[in-house]
């Protein structure tokens, strides 16, 4: 479970909805009967998360506005799902997987390490503003862990020399 | 055991993904024959006759299930598709749908026929979302060749399909909070009655089914009810998908047919091929995190030292004393480096983060296991904490709307039955525990130093 958090000071952070992404909005909606396009509510916020990178509260204002639903149902439907995040995240969310058949193939020691050499602990975001680390539970892949996943991609059979290797991947296409 | 496979028979062919090789080797016939030269109810009557049983868990009878859906005049009735596999340990969905997505694609075409459905929704975990895809292209190639959209095969009938994504919450694949999370809601589960049967998405009479299956829906329909049913042992039919994991040489998703025996699977060749680094099986979850957990002695052989089978009923021979379940397919196994303790924690963790909140008992219950159990693991707890998991368990169990608090309850109460001297040694002990290597030696204390 989540609870809202207040983002007031976030507030002014305006969002805007390409004309592309408006597009892919419109052929969200058409998918479902006529009246049910509340349907579309989680298709469109992993849109508008993909776009912006988390979701601020103006955006949630807008998906109400397209959808023609009161801002409050969208607000709490972003607070219930935790692939949503509603404060500012770094560039790439490494969400690691925390469950029991991960824990077994040493994932406790991959987020340790993790935290170790971004110099950050699990909820934080690297002074550089790249990473954000964060730790999720069972994302499916228990029979390639450990792992984590990072912009709908999964980097399994993670060992900590694969983890340094991601890193230094991530920052060298971050230049 | 031959092991025939019914639905990953074709998935080393290479391009099976694609509409194109799918079709040459033979797929989509199971629709042209049902459109064809079968009605919706010979088709559902296929499927009673096969004793295809819930793949996501519970085990209910499908063909029961499509039986009792409502059909008044002139209400939409849907089929919807629960790909929100979330139950730790259990990942086979993924493996069937990123692989030969066209075998769901093609089931759902059949079993949406089968219930009269002219829209069915496909709800998939968030976090799958590269498959999302996958089945959406998937989709869009069986429009263009005539498998979707209006009039079908010049049948006569129409069906869309839809893909939808979830938001990251495990409650959605219990299948009412599934249905509230497609209506764009937060994922509460419904009280039932009524039943989705009755009022499902929108209020009208839905079916939902696991991926595996629908999916199992097309060699029914190919082969025949009556096929499907001479495969397996008594009331477990057919083959099942199982993700295994762990500690494990080969972990994977294997299909096997009912009946295997859960020494095979773990140890034989052409499966798990034992346990990893030479290492002893020290504990089993057959079934995905929701089921008991079996200490090494129980794993192969039932109470009665009969041989352990991976059906429905020998997995849960001994019921919860010394039994577990199928459940999910999701088959966890530890070594002997395992603890239970801290294993047992962590689910609980799982479970109280996944709670939806709408229950007090399991809202609160799951809260206070994992306090307990975070403060056993980690050597602060007391002898009485393993009486009072015991009641908080008795208080979440059978108290709430959905069964996830049944879920979170019943691993506690089984590695306490089980490891009970594991988690005494955690408050006698918490130096020697932290060190864990302990599982399967006889004298615990005097091993320590």
């Amino acid at each position: 479970m989540k609870t809202h958090t207040d983002t007031s000071n976030k507030y002014s952070e305006k969002f805007e909805f390409s004309p592309e992404s408006l597009a892919k909005v419109n052929d969200l909606i058409a998918q479902y009967p006529e009246g049910k396009q509340k349907s579309a509510i989680l298709a469109i916020l992993h849109l508008v998360q993909e776009e912006n990178g988390w979701l601020t509260i103006n955006a949630m204002d807008q998906v109400a506005v397209i959808l023609g639903i009161k801002p409050i149902e969208v607000y709490e439907v972003v607070t219930f799902y935790t692939m949503f995040h509603i404060e500012p995240v770094g560039k790439h969310v490494w969400e690691v997987c925390r469950t029991g058949p991960c824990m077994l193939v040493g994932s406790d020691k991959i987020i340790e390490h993790i935290e170790k050499r971004l110099d950050i602990k699990v909820g934080e975001t690297s002074a550089d503003g790249l990473f954000t680390l964060k730790t999720v539970e069972c994302l499916g892949a228990c029979g390639y862990g450990p792992m984590f996943q990072c912009k709908g991609k999964n980097y399994e059979h993670l060992t900590t020399e694969k983890v340094d290797e991601l890193i230094e991947q991530f920052r060298n296409e971050a230049k | 055991m031959s092991g025939k496979k019914l639905l990953l028979e074709n998935i080393e062919i290479p391009g099976i993904e694609t509409f194109e090789i799918y079709r040459k080797s033979g797929g989509y016939a199971s629709v042209e024959k049902a459109l064809k030269t079968m009605s919706p109810d010979a088709v559902v009557e296929e499927v009673k006759k096969s004793g295809l049983r819930g793949r996501g868990g519970a085990g209910f009878s499908t063909g029961l299930k499509w039986s009792f859906l409502a059909k008044p005049e002139g209400v939409p009735r849907y089929l919807v598709c629960n790909a929100d596999e979330s139950e730790p340990g259990t990942f086979k969905d993924r493996y069937l749908m990123e692989k030969i997505p066209h075998l769901l694609i093609e089931g759902m075409i059949t079993a949406s026929y089968a219930l009269g459905a002219n829209q069915s929704f496909i709800y998939i975990r968030g976090e799958y979302m590269w498959i999302l895809r996958i089945l959406q292209q998937a989709i869009a190639e069986a429009h263009q060749h005539g498998f979707l959209g209006k009039n079908i095969l010049g049948s006569g009938y129409d069906l869309e399909l839809v893909v939808a994504p979830g938001g990251g919450a495990y409650i959605c694949g219990e299948e009412t909070a599934l249905l509230e999370s497609l209506e764009g809601k937060r994922g509460n589960p419904r009280m039932k009655p009524p039943f989705p049967a009755v009022k499902g998405l929108w209020g009208c009479p839905t079916v939902v089914n696991n991926v595996e299956t629908i999916a199992a829906v097309v060699p029914i329909v190919n082969h025949g009810g009556e096929h499907y049913a001479s495969i397996g042992i008594g009331k477990s039919t057919g083959t099942k998908l199982i993700s295994a994991c762990g500690n494990l040489v080969r972990p994977g998703v294997y299909e096997i047919e009912m009946g295997l025996s859960v020494e095979e699977f773990i140890y034989g060749d052409n499966y798990c091929r034992g346990i990893a680094n030479g290492k002893k099986l020290k504990a089993c979850v057959p079934g995905g995190s929701s089921v008991p957990i079996l200490p090494h002695y129980l794993v192969c052989k039932t109470e009665a030292g009969q041989d352990r089978l991976m059906t429905y009923e020998s997995l849960a021979d001994g019921g919860f004393k010394s039994g577990s379940m199928l459940g999910s397919g999701g088959f966890i196994v530890f070594d002997e480096d395992q603890c239970v303790v801290r294993n047992t924690w962590n689910f609980a963790r799982f479970y109280a983060h996944e709670s939806c909140g709408q229950c007090s008992p399991c809202r609160e219950g799951t809260g206070w296991m994992e306090k307990v159990l975070n403060r056993l693991e980690h050597g602060h707890g007391n002898l009485r904490d393993i009486d009072l998991l015991a009641d908080i368990n008795k208080k979440i169990e059978g108290n709430t709307i959905c069964p996830l608090g049944d879920a979170a309850a019943w691993p506690v109460a089984a590695a306490i039955r089980h490891f009970r001297d594991e988690f005494e040694w955690h408050v006698k002990e918490p130096q020697g525990a932290q060190k864990r290597n302990y599982g399967m030696i006889e004298e615990k204390s005097t091993t320590l130093a």
